[in-house]
C-alpha cells in the first residue's frame, strides 16, 4: 500500500534523477579538481632532497614512487633538473641503493632562461673576471645583483624587439617600394639613399646593443652540482634563486605567485615546455572574438531570412536539414575546407591582387588568424542559426502585430521589435558557439595555428591588427607540449596548467556572454522570454 | 453607394425631449443598461468614414465572413457584438489588412476608407495602416520605455525631431488619460505599468499617429471594472476626433459607449442599427435572444 503510493508519487524517479545529477556534478568536480591539483601543485616550491647512494649523491625533488615489480625493484622518481649536464630531468633511484637522505640547507633552486632549472649550489660570482664573492656568501651577492642584471636584460630585449624590429620593418617597406619602382621602371636613387641611411642607423643600434650585451655578459656566476660538476652562467640568464630548504611559508607563497604570474604573462621558452603561455592565451581569446564578430551577423542574417522572408517550402526545409547536419560534420573537414578555399583560393587571390610585390612570400595565401576564425565561424554558424530561429519564433506575435498596425514596415518591425526581443536567444547561440569554437583544435592546425608565433596578431606596429599573422592557441599548445615536445615528462605540469587555463578562458568568455544576456533580459522586462 | 440601402436609419433622433417621440415603440428590456449614450443628431447624418461592401473572407477552404455590409459613420462608435467565433475579430483585422499576415487568407469584396478602396491592387498597405489605429485584446506594449512606446509610430514614419516627438507623446498620453500617472516616469519600461495602464498606453500609442479610425478588439476584456470605466470614458472622449470600431462581449459596454451596433452570427451580420434600437427594440429575433442572454 505504502509502496504503491511511493511509486505513484514518482519518488523513485526523483531519486534516480537526483542521484544522476549528483553523479554528473561529481564527475565534473573531479575532472576540474584533478587538473587543478596536477597543474597548480607543480608551482609550489618543494624541498630539495639529497640522497647518498651507492652510485654517488643525487639532489632533487621526489616526484614519484613505484612498488617493486617483476623486473624492477622498489624505486623512487627524482626530478634532478640540470638537463644540460645530466641530459634529462628525471631519474629513478632504487630504494635499496639509498644510504642516507637529507635536506641540505645550502641547496638552491636556480631557474634559468635556458636549459631549465638548476638544482645545486652557487659557488662564485664574478664581474669581468674579477671575483665579487665566493663560497657561502656568493648566493646572497648574486641575489642582490639579480634585479640589476634583469633590468639590463629587459633593456636589451626591448631594444631588440622594438627598435630593431621597427627598423627592420622600415627597411622591408623601403625594399618593397624600390621593387615596385623598379618594376615600373622609375628611378630608384632616392629610395636607395633612404635605405642606405637606414642601414647606417641599424649599424649604430647594433653597436649600442653589443655594448650592452657585453656589460650584461660580464656578470657571471658559477654553479656547482651536488656531485661537484661546475657550470658557468651569465647572471642575466637567471630568473630566480631560491634557497628552497630554508625559506618560510611567506616566501614560498610569493615564489608560487611569481611563478603563476610568469606562467600567465610570459612568452614560452625551451620549445614551450617552460615560461608562460601568454601568446597562446592572447591568440585563443582573439581568435574567439574574431569568430564571434563574424559568426553572429552570418548566423543571424541566415536565420532571419529563413524564418521571416523565405517562403516555407521544400527548399527551406532542405536548407534547415542541411544546416542541422552541418553541425555534425567533423571539424577537421572544416579545416580542410578552410585550407583549400580560404587559404589557397581566397588568400591566394588577395595576394595576387594586393600584395604582388611580396610574392612569392605569401601574405594572406597562408594560414592566419583571419582564416582560422573564419573557418571556426563556419563551423559554429549552425548553432547560431538554430538558436536565432528559435529566438525569433519566441518573439510574441502580438508585438509584431502591434508594430505593423502602427504602420511599420516588415523590416522596421524586425529591426525594432523582433531582433531586440530575440537578442537573449541569439546570445545563447553565441555562447554555445564560443564554447565550441574555443575548444576546437583540429581545423586550426590546417588554417593558421603554430607552435611558436614570433609576434602577436595585435601590436603597436601599423596597421596594429595583423589578420594575416599566424597565432598560438591554448588547445594546440596542450597537444604540442604534451605530445610533440622532446621532454614530455617535464612538460606534464604545463599540459595541466594550460588545460586549466583553457577551461578558465572558456568559462570566462561564457560568463561574459551570460552577463550580457542577463542585462538584456532585464531591459526587456524579462516577462516574455 | 446610398447609405440608406445598407443602414436603415430611423428618423433622426433629437436629443432630450425628442427622444421618446422618435422611438415611440421602445420598451425597456430587462437588463437594459441604465444609461444609453445620447446619440446626437450630427452622428446620424455624418458621412460614412468606413464602408464595407460584400466582404467575403476564407481561411483556407473555410469561409469565415459572408457578404458583410457595414457602414461606420464619421465620429461615431460602432460596436460589433456576437458569440465567440462569429468573425468579429476577423472583420476588424480585415479593416486594416492585418489578415495579410495569415498565409491562407483569401478576401473578396471591398472596404473603403474615405474614397480609397483598401483592397484595390497597388494600395500601399503601410500607408493605410497609418490611417488606422488598432488596440488589441491583450495589451501588448513593446519592451521599451513608455516614451518610446508612444513615439514608436512616429519614429517608424521617420520623425526624428525630439520636440515634435515629445509633444506628440504628451498629447497622446493626455488623450489616453494616462499623462498624469506616467509623466514622471516616461523613461521607465512600459512593462512596469499595471494592466489597465498598459492598455491605455496601447491606446495612446495608437493615437500618436493621428489615425482616422480606431479599431479596438475587446480592449477591456482583461481589465478590472474601474479600469474598464476609464477606457469607456476615454472612448466617449475620443469619438470627438476619431471614428471608432469596437469589438466587445459586454452588452453593457456596447450599450454604454456605442452609437451603432452590429450583431454578428456565424460570419454574417444579422442586424445593424442604432444601439438604442438594437438594445430596446431589435428587429431580429436572434438579436433579441442574444441580447437578453437567452443564447450566446
Ligand atoms: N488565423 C486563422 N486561421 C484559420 N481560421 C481562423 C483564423 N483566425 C480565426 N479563424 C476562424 O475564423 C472564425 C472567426 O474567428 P474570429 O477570431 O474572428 O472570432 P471572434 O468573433 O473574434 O471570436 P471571439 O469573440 O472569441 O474573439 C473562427 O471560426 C476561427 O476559428
Ligand atoms: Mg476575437
Amino acid at each position: 500500500m505504502k509502496a504503491t503510493a511511493w511509486l505513484r508519487r514518482g519518488s523513485p524517479f526523483v531519486w534516480v534523477s537526483g542521484g544522476l545529477l549528483a553523479f554528473a556534478l561529481l564527475m565534473i568536480t573531479t575532472l576540474v579538481g584533478y587538473i587543478a591539483i596536477k597543474g597548480l601543485g607543480f608551482y609550489w616550491p618543494k624541498p630539495l632532497v639529497e640522497l647518498t647512494t651507492t652510485t654517488g649523491p643525487v639532489l632533487g625533488e621526489v616526484t614519484g614512487h613505484e612498488a617493486a615489480t617483476a623486473e624492477d625493484p622498489e624505486r623512487i622518481q627524482i626530478r634532478t633538473a640540470n638537463r644540460d649536464i645530466l641530459g634529462q630531468d628525471f631519474r629513478w633511484v632504487p630504494v635499496s641503493e639509498i644510504q642516507a637522505r637529507t635536506t641540505p640547507p645550502e641547496a638552491l633552486v636556480i631557474e634559468r632562461l635556458e636549459n631549465g632549472t638548476f638544482f645545486g649550489s652557487l659557488w662564485r660570482i664574478t664581474q669581468d673576471g674579477k671575483v665579487l664573492a665566493e663560497g657561502p656568501g656568493a648566493p646572497e651577492e648574486a641575489r642582490r645583483r639579480l634585479a640589476e642584471a634583469k633590468a639590463l636584460q629587459r633593456r636589451i630585449q626591448s631594444m631588440e624587439k622594438d627598435e630593431v624590429g621597427s627598423l627592420n620593418q622600415k627597411l622591408e617597406d623601403l625594399r618593397l617600394r624600390r621593387r615596385k619602382l623598379e618594376a615600373k621602371g622609375e628611378p630608384t636613387a632616392q629610395a636607395e639613399a633612404a635605405e642606405a641611411d637606414l642601414h647606417n642607423r641599424f649599424q649604430h643600434l647594433q653597436e649600442e646593443l653589443e655594448a650592452f650585451r657585453a656589460q650584461s655578459n660580464g656578470l657571471q656566476v658559477t654553479l656547482r652540482t651536488v656531485d661537484g660538476q661546475e657550470k658557468e652562467l651569465s647572471l642575466a640568464g637567471v630568473i630566480r634563486i631560491i634557497p628552497v630548504n630554508t625559506i618560510g611559508l611567506p616566501r614560498k607563497v610569493s615564489v608560487y605567485l611569481a611563478r603563476l604570474w610568469e606562467f600567465v604573462w610570459d612568452d614560452p621558452r625551451e620549445s614551450n615546455t617552460e615560461g608562460g603561455v601568454f601568446p597562446a592565451i592572447f591568440g585563443t581569446v582573439m581568435m574567439v572574438m574574431l569568430m564571434s564578430i563574424m559568426v553572429v551577423p552570418l548566423g543571424v542574417m541566415a536565420a532571419l531570412y529563413l524564418r521571416e522572408y523565405a517562403k516555407d517550402g521544400l527548399a527551406v526545409r532542405l536548407v534547415r536539414v542541411a544546416v542541422n547536419n552541418l553541425a555534425g560534420v567533423p571539424s577537421i573537414v572544416f579545416g580542410v575546407f578552410g585550407l583549400g578555399f580560404f587559404v589557397y583560393t581566397l588568400g591566394g587571390s588577395i595576394d595576387a591582387l594586393f600584395f604582388p610585390e611580396k610574392l612569392p612570400t605569401p601574405t594572406f595565401g597562408t594560414g592566419g588568424i583571419l582564416w582560422a576564425s573564419l573557418t571556426l565561424a563556419l563551423l559554429t554558424v549552425p548553432v547560431v542559426i538554430v538558436a536565432t530561429e528559435e529566438a525569433i519564433a519566441s518573439v510574441p506575435r502580438s508585438l509584431r502585430e502591434a508594430s505593423l498596425a502602427l504602420g511599420a514596415t516588415k523590416w522596421q518591425t524586425i529591426r525594432q521589435v523582433v531582433l531586440p526581443g530575440a537578442m537573449p536567444g541569439i546570445l545563447t547561440g553565441l555562447i554555445l558557439a564560443m564554447a565550441r569554437g574555443a575548444g576546437e583544435v583540429a581545423p586550426l592546425m590546417l588554417t593558421g595555428v603554430v607552435k611558436l608565433a614570433p609576434s602577436l596578431p595585435l601590436d603597436a606596429q601599423a596597421p596594429f591588427l595583423h589578420l594575416d599573422r599566424k597565432f598560438m592557441h591554448l588547445g594546440f599548445h596542450i597537444y604540442d607540449v604534451g605530445f610533440q615536445s622532446p621532454n614530455s615528462e617535464a612538460a606534464k605540469p604545463m599540459v595541466f596548467m594550460t588545460t586549466l587555463l583553457l577551461l578558465g578562458i572558456v568559462v570566462a568568455l561564457n560568463i561574459f556572454a551570460l552577463r550580457l544576456r542577463r542585462k538584456l533580459r532585464a531591459r526587456m522586462g524579462g516577462s516574455t522570454f | 453607394m446610398d447609405p440608406e440601402t445598407h443602414l436603415p436609419l430611423p428618423e433622426p433622433v433629437v436629443l432630450g425631449g425628442g427622444r421618446d417621440e422618435a422611438l415611440p415603440a421602445v420598451q425597456p428590456l430587462e437588463g437594459k443598461p441604465a444609461s444609453l449614450p445620447l446619440t446626437d443628431t450630427a452622428a446620424l447624418v455624418a458621412p460614412p468614414a468606413l464602408e464595407v461592401e460584400r466582404l467575403n473572407l476564407w481561411y483556407g477552404a473555410k469561409q469565415a465572413l459572408f457578404d458583410i455590409d457595414l457602414q461606420v459613420r464619421k465620429n461615431t462608435v460602432m460596436s460589433l457584438i456576437g458569440p465567440s467565433g462569429c468573425g468579429k475579430s476577423t472583420l476588424l483585422r480585415s479593416l486594416n489588412r492585418m489578415n495579410d499576415l495569415v498565409d491562407s487568407v483569401r478576401i473578396e469584396g471591398s472596404v473603403r476608407l474615405g474614397s480609397e478602396d483598401l483592397y484595390a491592387p497597388g494600395v500601399d498597405v503601410i500607408e493605410l495602416r497609418k490611417r488606422m489605429g488598432m488596440v488589441f485584446q491583450k495589451s501588448n506594449p513593446f519592451p521599451k520605455s513608455i516614451f518610446e512606446n508612444v513615439a514608436y509610430g512616429l519614429r517608424v514614419q521617420g520623425e526624428k525631431d525630439r520636440l515634435t516627438l515629445e509633444e506628440a507623446v504628451e498629447t497622446s498620453l493626455k488623450g489616453a488619460g494616462l499623462w498624469e500617472e506616467v509623466k514622471d516616469r516616461l523613461k521607465e519600461s512600459a512593462l512596469g505599468l499595471s494592466g489597465g495602464q498598459q492598455q491605455r498606453l496601447c491606446i495612446a500609442r495608437a493615437l500618436a499617429v493621428r489615425p482616422e479610425v480606431l479599431l479596438m478588439d475587446e480592449p477591456c476584456s482583461a481589465l478590472d471594472p474601474i479600469a474598464t470605466a476609464r477606457v469607456e470614458e476615454l472612448i466617449f472622449e475620443l469619438k470627438k476626433e476619431f471614428t471608432i470600431v469596437i469589438v466587445t462581449h459586454s452588452m453593457q459596454q456596447a450599450a454604454r459607449v456605442s452609437d451603432f451596433t452590429a450583431f454578428f452570427w456565424l460570419g454574417k451580420v444579422v442586424e445593424t442599427d442604432l444601439t438604442e434600437k438594437i438594445f430596446t427594440n431589435p428587429t431580429n429575433r436572434m438579436t433579441e435572444d442574444y441580447i437578453t442572454g437567452r443564447f450566446g
